[in-house]
């Protein structure tokens, strides 16, 4: 069994911040199909198309007929930890601040095998399954973990490193008048959230969230307007150094597309909370987090975006809205390479239809607030980049990997 | 001496003092809320272009948005579908003459602060004439309710069934705007209409005669409490909008000395 992880101590303020430094980030093209795989959170290999055989490391040529046409696909994770290793020092900087650094070779049941990260609880000789995780440099890199869960398997040490478990760690909603504000809050605090900041802007407005919020043990009320550069600079000022997980669930909504709308009125309010307000806040988090990359346990691990799936393919029912999304996607884009540095993942989580007022006439299924809740959580352990909340969300994607242009039209209710 | 060198020379000798009538025009201020289907009211917003920075290295300067609605503001007769058609009813058409003029102060604060749905009354009114005399025409009429000191929640007073706040009922607007033809009608709280306005009829009934007869509102005024019942002089220019049906504005009393 793993060792639980201590709640960590206040910090020494007196000590000099620890930068953020990275492991080896360099991969050649071929290799960034494991990141590409990671950032879903699938564990996938190279497949020859000729022969079949399942290529580690990756490679532009198949090891044993020469193929060149290698297909990424889902691959069965199990196999056999063979050996294993501690590494106690490295040239590294980001090996040599880990270190001690469990390693070793499974030998897959698909076929190869790899040298990869080792869960402590592996036992060499035994069954282990292989995931594909981003490491702190935003690489796919691969852990061994036993088959079988085992107690505080997630306090694993280099698990831990691979993910953004919220476990001890300082979270900020930014919008704590969405419906699903309390549900998320609460999701949080059973994952062991050491705190939950609660954006809330216009107190002068009652909203029906508050007093399930206010209720919370580990939630604290923060003004917040994503609308109001003033306030986010403010609480910047006031709680940026202690965000370690930033959840940004604030939305503007109103139905229609452009011709429905006849002005611009409420498309700008859906960029000034959408797009403008997620600049806003980047703006004013987005360095503090960066730089606390490598603060401890409770060091800055993610940033979350919780968007609409229509952010990949227009529905033009929500036309202005999914436009907003779309933006707002491309600036996550931009964040996460810019987070990089610094250590922090930058993750999205889609949604279908949500249960709610906006989408009252949209037929199920659509989201629940709890469903959402348990998404973000489990896109903040496994420490992806993209997560497909319910089942609407997973088949657009998919179908938008098949044919984004067949996916317009059938979004736009041109296919019957 | 002229009236006008006259009263210079009173303001330098402060014998006149000048009030302050207005808000600050603050990113937090409430703005009134309307069913989420409609458009909405947007708030003051300020982004900074540059602050004597690597974006502009001698100057600060910001550049700031909002309704014609927000904050201490003006309406002007197109803000309401009566005054649509109200010959120049815009702000930028309204002659200027009608942003200075003498002001009556009808104190209902303490009915106010007994009930958030107080009414100004025809009854009240001729309370209020009674002492201070008859409402002259062409003035301006302000509310006094003290609601401008509730701060956070307790302005807009939103419940379940909407806002609820002070106002005239269409009584008394009738009253002020036909019998006693008066220029403009004020009030503390965020619309010139009380927080049911809605459930009068007319719906919204200062907006609607008021502006219907080419009249004039303001809303969210503050320290109306330094104002006398009569006798001081009200200075309320809207900024200069082409077709604007309101403006955000600073609005000036001029008190004499002592008088409130």
């Amino acid at each position: 069994m793993t060792d639980p992880l201590a709640r960590p101590p206040k910090k020494n303020p007196q000590k000099v911040q620890t930068v953020p430094v990275l492991p080896p980030s360099f991969r050649s093209r071929a290799a960034m199909g494991l990141t590409a795989a990671a950032a879903e959170g699938r564990f996938k290999l190279q497949h020859c198309a000729e022969c079949g055989t399942v290529q580690y490391p990756p490679r532009d040529a198949c090891v044993s007929c020469l193929g060149l046409e290698l297909l990424w696909k889902d691959t069965d994770p199990v196999g056999e930890l063979i050996a294993d290793t501690i590494v106690h020092t490295s040239p590294n900087l980001y090996f040599r601040r880990q270190a001690p650094w469990r390693c070793g070779t499974v030998r897959l049941s698909a076929g190869p095998s790899i040298f990869c990260h080792v869960h402590g609880d592996c036992v060499k000789g035994s069954e282990v399954r292989l995931l594909s995780r981003l490491d702190r440099a935003g690489q796919g890199v691969l852990i061994a973990i036993p088959k079988e869960t085992t107690p505080n398997m997630a306090d694993d040490p280099e698990l831990r490193e691979l993910g953004a478990d919220p476990k001890h760690r300082r979270v900020l909603i930014t919008d704590g008048r969405q419906p699903g504000a309390p549900a998320l809050a609460k999701a949080l605090l059973d994952a062991g959230a050491m705190t939950v900041f609660v954006g809330e802007g216009e107190t002068w407005r009652p909203y029906p969230e508050r007093s399930a919020l206010e209720k919370m043990d580990g939630v604290n009320l923060m003004p917040l307007d994503l609308t109001d550069t003033s306030s986010v600079v403010e609480l910047a000022g006031e709680i940026g150094g202690k965000v370690d997980i930033l959840i940004n669930n604030a939305r503007f909504m109103r139905p229609g597309g452009v011709l429905a709308r006849g002005d611009t009125a409420f498309a700008r309010d859906e960029m000034e909370v959408n797009y403008l307000g997620l600049m806003r806040l980047a703006q004013a988090f987005g360095p503090g987090m960066k730089a606390r990359g490598a603060d401890g346990i409770n060091n800055a691990a993610a940033w979350v975006n919780i968007l609409s799936i229509n952010a990949i393919a227009n529905d033009p029912a929500y036309g202005s809205f999914n436009a907003s999304q779309a933006a707002a996607l491309s600036l996550a884009q931009s964040l996460r390479a810019e987070l990089r540095p610094g250590g922090v993942k930058v993750m999205t989580v889609f949604c279908g239809p949500t249960d709610d007022d906006w989408y009252q006439d949209v037929p199920p299924p659509k989201l629940l607030p709890g469903a959402i809740a348990r998404s973000v959580v489990q896109g903040l352990r496994d420490g992806v980049e993209d997560v497909l909340c319910g089942d609407v969300a997973k088949d657009y994607a998919e179908r938008w990997r098949q044919d984004p242009r067949v996916l317009e039209r059938e979004l736009a209710g041109d296919v019957g | 001496m002229n009236a006008l060198t006259q009263m210079a020379t009173a303001l330098t000798r402060g014998e006149i003092e000048v009030v302050d009538l207005t808000h600050t025009l603050d990113p937090d201020f409430p703005v009134i809320i309307l069913p989420p289907e409609f458009g909405q009211c947007a708030r003051f917003r300020m982004e900074e272009v540059s602050a004597y920075d690597h974006r502009g290295p001698a100057w600060k300067w910001h550049n700031i948005s909002m309704s014609e609605h927000t904050g201490t503001h003006f309406d002007a007769p197109v803000h309401w579908v009566s005054g649509r058609n109200v010959a120049n009813g815009a702000v930028d058409e309204i002659p200027a003459e009608a942003f200075i003029g003498p002001v009556c102060v009808i104190d209902c604060s303490e009915g106010a602060a007994q009930d958030d749905d107080f009414e100004l009354t025809p009854e009240i009114i001729a309370e209020w004439e009674a002492t201070n005399g008859r409402i002259p025409e062409n003035t301006w009429v302000l509310m006094r309710t003290d609601w401008s000191k509730r701060r956070g929640a307790d302005y807009l007073n939103m419940r379940e069934d909407g806002p609820h706040s002070p106002g005239p009922t269409p009584e008394a607007i009738r009253l002020l705007v036909e019998e006693r033809g008066i220029r403009g009608f004020g009030t503390e709280t965020v619309g010139t209409d009380a927080g049911q306005g809605m459930h009068y009829a007319p719906p919204y009934p200062a907006h609607y005669i008021l502006h219907g007869n080419g009249r004039y509102g303001l809303q969210c005024l503050t320290g109306l409490d330094q104002l006398p019942a009569t006798g001081a002089m009200l200075i309320c220019p809207p900024l200069k909008i082409r077709n604007g049906t309101g403006s955000p504005l600073r609005v000036l009393a001029l008190v004499p000395k002592g008088a409130s």
